[in-house]
């Protein structure tokens, strides 16, 4: 494996008058927790889109594992090992728990409608499979319990939890989480930091945005910092915190 | 899921013995009262299908669809224009209904491909308007080369013929009399069997997970690795594939096809039954259908003599009656029960309640 696991190079994105991102590059190692914050607005969540292909870029490129990564279509993204969560939970509501994840297999599965009308041995197999994996996965995550239970009946912090055993049902090898703490109580915060930590000892690589500053600040390898569509910092979260531009820009007004 | 009769309770197996039992001895119960109420039925059991097929576009993968006849038309016409005198073409109904039926898929796959990128009113209104140009295409085609012989339609359409039991006339078995109508509702009864085991053993596959995520939501089911172009084109070519077997079974019981049987009114009976009964839910879909094809028929047949009862005359219409307790029966429903009858939700939640 290389040293790079990814790696962004001067990404731009534009929304008419606005410039969301601007010649953001940055690198990602392979089993690192990498932060990205920055103020509101700042285009965290944008730099997420363009990475796994739900916004077309205006400019730049993606490297995975030094091999340019199409980022056309979204399918594709995940395909080749890029998963992701989103900042307001989107989750299939009216399936249950366990289907989410199930259907987070899809693109590691092949069984088609002829398996399915046939209900062929292969399919038959392939489905059980689906089904067991995505058991583990929601055992992994903690809610086994409410595998049953529809997506939307879950408390706010099992979505989160649900929708990151969907994107892990996808295989990645890179795990892009976007404010998994946002509206998570202080218990919900320190286990969902237990499950960072875990993923990151099971080999997986995690992108995290994130505005609870005390938690990338200790659970990040390293950091990097958006302002307005720019990059200002990339570091270790100490030389991070001690820079300047990136005091004045956001620590200086949310952490305290 | 290996055995759908295994997750059954014991109170769920008796209704279904006792569902069975019925269905297989109604044609001779109905035929009592008129055949014409078995000929109601056999298109009752064929509007079952078509909401069926059209459940997978609308119900499974939520995508509005207001063209579905098309599909019914496209089955319709390749059974009649291959089992005919049209064009001398006399095929046994066992090779028609699969050409109708992949003909028909094609469609579906080519007129979804345009619709991609629309959802909502805009998908309803170019399927809406795909529905009308297949209807006039069949209207029109008649020249330079006669194809579908314009609005006159194709006549003297073969009936089925197993061995040597022809659908058109009355056979003896067992000291039963099958009249034709009859001999047709038992085959439809098989399809229809077919047509509910394919439906849930795709709603329980890869593929129907795929269609819900979609209706869900679309842009996490693209992150989550799902390839959506070709999952709703399939769903498109799945639903348009039912909606041609419908057609060619439609085409042999009537004998005649014409462009007026796939009006878009057609295709709005189809979506009311799919939404009335609970979109996604095949039993709900099920009900909608029976109910929205036998309650116009049992309004017809009552309409009349009620109103000679009350008040010695006929102070309305029978017609126009009929369509008023209809549209206001579906405005009830939609105000009292605005996810249908039997709703996708309500069957799910009984079912996890069930299970924990
Ligand atoms: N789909 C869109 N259309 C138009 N403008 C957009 C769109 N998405 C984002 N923007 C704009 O791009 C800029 C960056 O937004 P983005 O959501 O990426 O910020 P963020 O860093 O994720 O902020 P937050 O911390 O509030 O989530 C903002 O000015 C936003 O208004
Ligand atoms: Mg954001």
């Amino acid at each position: 494996m290389s040293e790079v696991l990814l790696e962004a190079r001067n990404i731009g994105k534009r929304f008419g008058g606005v410039q969301a991102l601007k010649d953001v590059s940055l690198t990602i190692r392979p089993r690192e927790i990498y932060g990205l914050i920055g103020p509101n607005g700042a285009g965290k969540t944008t730099l997420f889109n363009v990475f796994t292909g739900l916004y077309p870029r205006d400019g730049g490129e993606v490297l995975l594992n030094g091999k340019p990564l199409s980022l056309e279509s979204p399918h594709t993204v995940a395909a080749a090992g890029i998963a992701r969560t989103f900042q307001n939970i989107r989750l299939f509501n009216n399936m249950t728990a366990i289907e989410n994840v199930m259907v987070g297999r899809h693109v590691r599965t092949k069984a088609g409608v002829f398996g399915a009308i046939l209900h062929t041995r292969a399919e038959r197999a392939e489905e059980a499979a689906i089904r067991r994996r995505a058991e583990e996965l929601l055992h992994y995550v903690g809610i086994a319990d409410r595998a049953h239970s529809l997506a939307r009946h879950l408390s706010y912090g099992d979505q989160r939890r649900l929708e990151i055993a969907r994107a892990l049902a996808t295989d990645p090898i890179l795990l892009a989480l976007d404010e998994p703490a946002a509206g998570m109580n202080a218990t919900e915060t320190v286990a969902l930091r237990a499950l960072i930590e875990g993923l990151r000892n099971d080999g997986l690589t995690v992108l995290l945005i994130e505005h609870d500053v005390k938690l990338v600040m200790g659970l990040c390898d390293r950091v990097a910092v958006l302002e307005y569509g720019q990059k200002i910092a990339e570091d270790v979260p100490e030389v991070v915190r001690a820079n300047p531009k990136v005091i004045e820009a956001y620590l200086g007004t949310s952490a305290h | 899921m290996m055995n759908p009769l295994k997750t059954l309770s014991r109170r769920e197996k008796l209704g279904l013995l006792l569902i069975a039992g019925t269905l297989l001895v109604l044609p001779f119960m109905l035929a009592t009262v008129g055949t014409a109420w078995v000929r109601i039925t056999n298109f009752a059991v064929l509007f079952v299908l078509l909401s069926l097929g059209l459940n997978i576009v609308v119900g499974f993968a939520g995508l509005l669809d207001l063209g579905y006849i098309a599909f019914f038309a496209v089955g319709a016409y390749v059974y009649g224009l291959l089992a005919s005198p049209h064009f001398g073409i006399h095929l046994p109904f066992w090779v028609i209904l699969p050409i109708g039926a992949a003909v028909a898929g094609l469609a579906g796959a080519i007129l979804g491909a345009p619709t991609l990128r629309l959802r909502g009113d805009y998908l309803a209104i170019v399927t809406l308007g795909f529905g009308e140009i297949v209807r006039i295409f069949m209207n029109n085609l008649s020249n330079p080369i006669n194809l579908t012989n314009g609005p006159k339609g194709i006549n003297r359409i073969d009936h089925f013929q197993i061995g040597n039991v022809n659908f058109a006339g009355t056979d003896t078995f067992f000291g039963l009399n099958f009249s034709g109508p009859i001999k047709y509702y038992y085959f439809l009864l098989v399809v229809l069997m077919a047509v509910i085991i394919i439906n849930r053993r795709l709603k329980h596959s890869r593929i129907g997970r795929a269609w819900v995520a979609i209706r869900e939501d679309e842009v996490a089911a693209k992150a989550a690795g799902i390839n959506t172009r070709n999952i709703k084109l399939l769903a498109f070519s799945m639903g348009a594939t039912f909606g041609g077997v419908a057609g060619g079974m439609f085409a042999a019981i009537q004998g005649f096809v014409s462009p007026e049987s796939f009006i878009l009114n057609e295709s709005i009976m189809v979506l009311a039954m799919v939404v009335l009964g609970g979109m996604g839910n095949i039993w709900g879909v099920i009900a909608g259908a029976v109910l929205l094809s036998f309650m116009p028929e049992v309004l017809r047949y009552t309409v009349e003599p009620v109103q000679h009862a009350l008040f010695g005359k006929m102070l309305i219409d029978p017609e126009v009656l009929r369509m008023l307790i209809f549209g206001f029966a579906l405005v009830l429903t939609m105000r009292f029960r605005p996810a249908g009858l039997w709703p996708e939700a309500l069957h799910r939640r009984e079912m996890t309640e069930n299970r924990t």
